[in-house]
């Protein structure tokens, strides 16, 4: 079965000679248990898939399914539970006054889940969090420490589709790390599909089997990580993101293993 | 010559639930015409430095230092009255957050000819086609219907950019940029970090420019401060960055994903609690 399928989609934005085509055709498939990885140019319509599939664009057409289930106008709280979104921008999907606690004690409970003390304590834990944290409000702790509460709270329903978009932009790398593994053993342990936007390659690299770019709305090219890997592209914009990233790549690559030497 | 900032002995605390918190731990530091890097652990307390230099820590969080100079002269004393003076010309921000520092219900154009007219004697119209310039300098591609949006209906990239135009255009002595081109794509990024490249070389302005990014860091920046708990625990040469003998940073180096050596799991770091207690290691010049 196929975890998220969008076929054809278009997302437009205002009417007339205002209107904007944020997502124009649009159409890939994720299986249940895959990690598909969208990349492209800033503007072009990444967040706005992401969005479309949680319900919260006002006009789109073309056909989206979740778990064999297509998707009408309304999302309801059942959808909620299967499938959670980590926003680019952790401000967005944290209420400014309710701490950490109430956040992901009310994201439980909505979802019927009891032991909700041990569970948040866990949430915490596994971002890397420590217990000081739990009763700071949302503007109290560090762009990276946000993230991450923002992660746990997307983690909190036990969702089996997780939208990830930019979900470590605000981390450095040795934390980065931790939540890429972690997530790693999630989708391992629980059988999750993954569907993140990023504009890191290496990460997406890491984390996705498919990859697809976009540019002005359109998805320009479709391809697998081995691909990626072996700069195989036809799109010129694809090869020039590969390209553009091999650049600082081979500084990385020469970076290490003076580094080893020194060591 | 005096530098352009000097900071002596900076400690920033904020009481919490479980007792007072230090974010900053006396950390000294100065800034020439020079591109300094910051980079450090989530959490160290790199975005509460630049907070704390512009004074924009609030109560109940308490600063504390035995000076902060800009040019030789007080901003730590000096009335609040007079500090609005040094934001914007003096030093401006690009904060971590873009699209959170906008003002939600003002178009984004609007906001930035308002930050320009504030600092210019010119005229509206001026001030807007001074905006279009500047959103096109950061590379927006449609700058006329980009200036009549609301923060809300741009993308994660473009407010970034929006912000660094904003913080740009009143052309500052020092710019401190947090995390500035994270949610830019390559090409993109090259293309704003090329601007203010240029504002360092050309018009002599000091940069701070706070990272996770270590190889862009290692490559931009002429200097670089690493941060660990709220302390300065290492400083370099920016190109010598990959030479890094703390263990934390050299940890850092370690646990980047890359394209074309794939890995199965990556290496996360052993954080040795002594990292915290160390003495902060100085980058005064
Ligand atoms: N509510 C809205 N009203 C009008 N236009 C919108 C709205 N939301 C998004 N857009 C437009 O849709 C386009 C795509 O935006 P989207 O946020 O999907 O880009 P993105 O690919 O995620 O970019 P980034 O990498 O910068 O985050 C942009 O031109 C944006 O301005
Ligand atoms: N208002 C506050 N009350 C209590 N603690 C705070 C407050 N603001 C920040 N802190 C704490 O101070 C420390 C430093 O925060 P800061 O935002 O400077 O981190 P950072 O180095 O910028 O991290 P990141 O890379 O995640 O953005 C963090 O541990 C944070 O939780
Ligand atoms: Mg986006
Ligand atoms: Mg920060």
């Amino acid at each position: 079965m196929s975890g998220i399928l969008i076929e054809n989609l278009n997302v437009w934005f205002g009417e007339g000679h205002e209107r904007v085509d944020a997502v124009k055709r649009a159409s890939f498939e994720v299986p249940e248990g895959g990690s598909f990885g969208l990349v492209g140019e800033s503007g072009s319509g990444k967040s706005t898939i992401l969005r479309a599939l949680t319900g919260m664009v006002p006009s789109w057409n073309g056909r989206m399914e979740i778990l064999g289930k297509e998707l009408g106008a309304k999302r309801d709280r059942s959808f909620y539970r299967k499938v959670q979104m980590v926003f680019q921008d952790p401000y967005a999907s944290l209420h400014p006054r309710h701490s950490v606690d109430r956040v992901l004690s009310e994201t439980l409970q909505l979802h019927g889940f009891g032991d909700i003390d041990r569970r948040v304590s866990k949430l915490l834990e596994d971002v890397g969090l420590g217990p000081e944290f739990r009763f700071r409000y949302p503007h109290q702790v560090s762009g990276g420490q946000r993230q991450r509460v923002a992660i746990a709270r997307a983690l909190a329903s036990e969702p089996s589709i997780l939208l990830l978009d930019e979900p470590t932009s605000a981390l450095d790398v040795s934390v980065q790390a931790e939540i890429l593994n972690l997530l790693t053993d999630l989708r391992r342990e629980r059988n999750l599909t993954y569907l993140m936007v990023t504009h890191d390659l290496a990460v997406v690299s890491h984390v996705c089997t498919e990859i697809a770019v976009m540019q002005l709305g359109e998805i320009v090219e479709l391809l697998n990580v081995d691909d990626m890997r072996n700069l195989r592209a036809s799109h010129p914009y694809t090869s020039h993101l590969l390209r553009s990233s091999l650049g600082r790549r081979s500084e990385s690559t020469e970076a290490e293993s003076v580094s080893t030497e020194a060591g | 010559m005096s530098n352009l900032l000097d900071v002596e002995n900076l400690w920033v605390r904020f009481p919490t639930r479980s007792g007072i918190f230090e974010a900053v731990r006396g950390i000294s530091f100065s800034l020439a015409r020079e591109r300094l890097g910051i980079v450090g652990e989530s959490g160290s307390g790199k975005s509460v430095t630049g907070r704390a230099i512009l004074r924009l820590i609030r109560p109940p969080g308490m600063v504390a230092a035995d000076r902060i100079d800009l040019e030789g002269k007080d901003i730590l004393r000096i009335p609040e009255l007079k500090m609005r003076d040094v934001r914007g010309q003096g030093i401006s921000m690009i904060m971590q957050d873009p699209k959170f520092s906008l003002n939600p219900v003002m178009r984004v154009g609007d906001q930035i000819s308002e930050a320009y007219l504030l600092h210019a004697d010119t005229s509206k119209a001026q001030a807007r086609t001074k905006t279009i310039e500047m959103l096109v300098a950061v590379s927006i591609r449609d700058p006329e219907r980009v200036y009549n949006m609301y923060p809300h209906e741009v993308s994660g990239g473009m407010g970034q950019r929006i912000m660094i135009a904003m913080m740009m255009i009143p052309g500052p002595k020092i710019l401190i940029a947090d995390e500035p081109t994270s949610a830019l794509d390559v090409s993109v990024r090259m293309q704003v970090l090329e601007i203010m490249d240029r504002l360092v070389r050309e018009r002599g302005m000091g940069l701070i420019f706070i990272s996770h990014d270590l190889n862009l860091v290692s490559t931009f920046c002429d200097r670089v401060l690493i941060m660990y708990g709220g302390k300065i625990v290492e400083t370099c040469k920016a190109d010598r960055l990959h030479e890094a003998r703390h263990p934390y940073t050299k940890g850092l180096l370690n646990s980047l994903p890359r394209l074309d050596a794939p890995r199965d799991r990556l290496d996360v770091l052993t954080r040795d609690p002594a990292w915290r207690d160390q003495p902060s290691v100085s980058g005064m010049l």
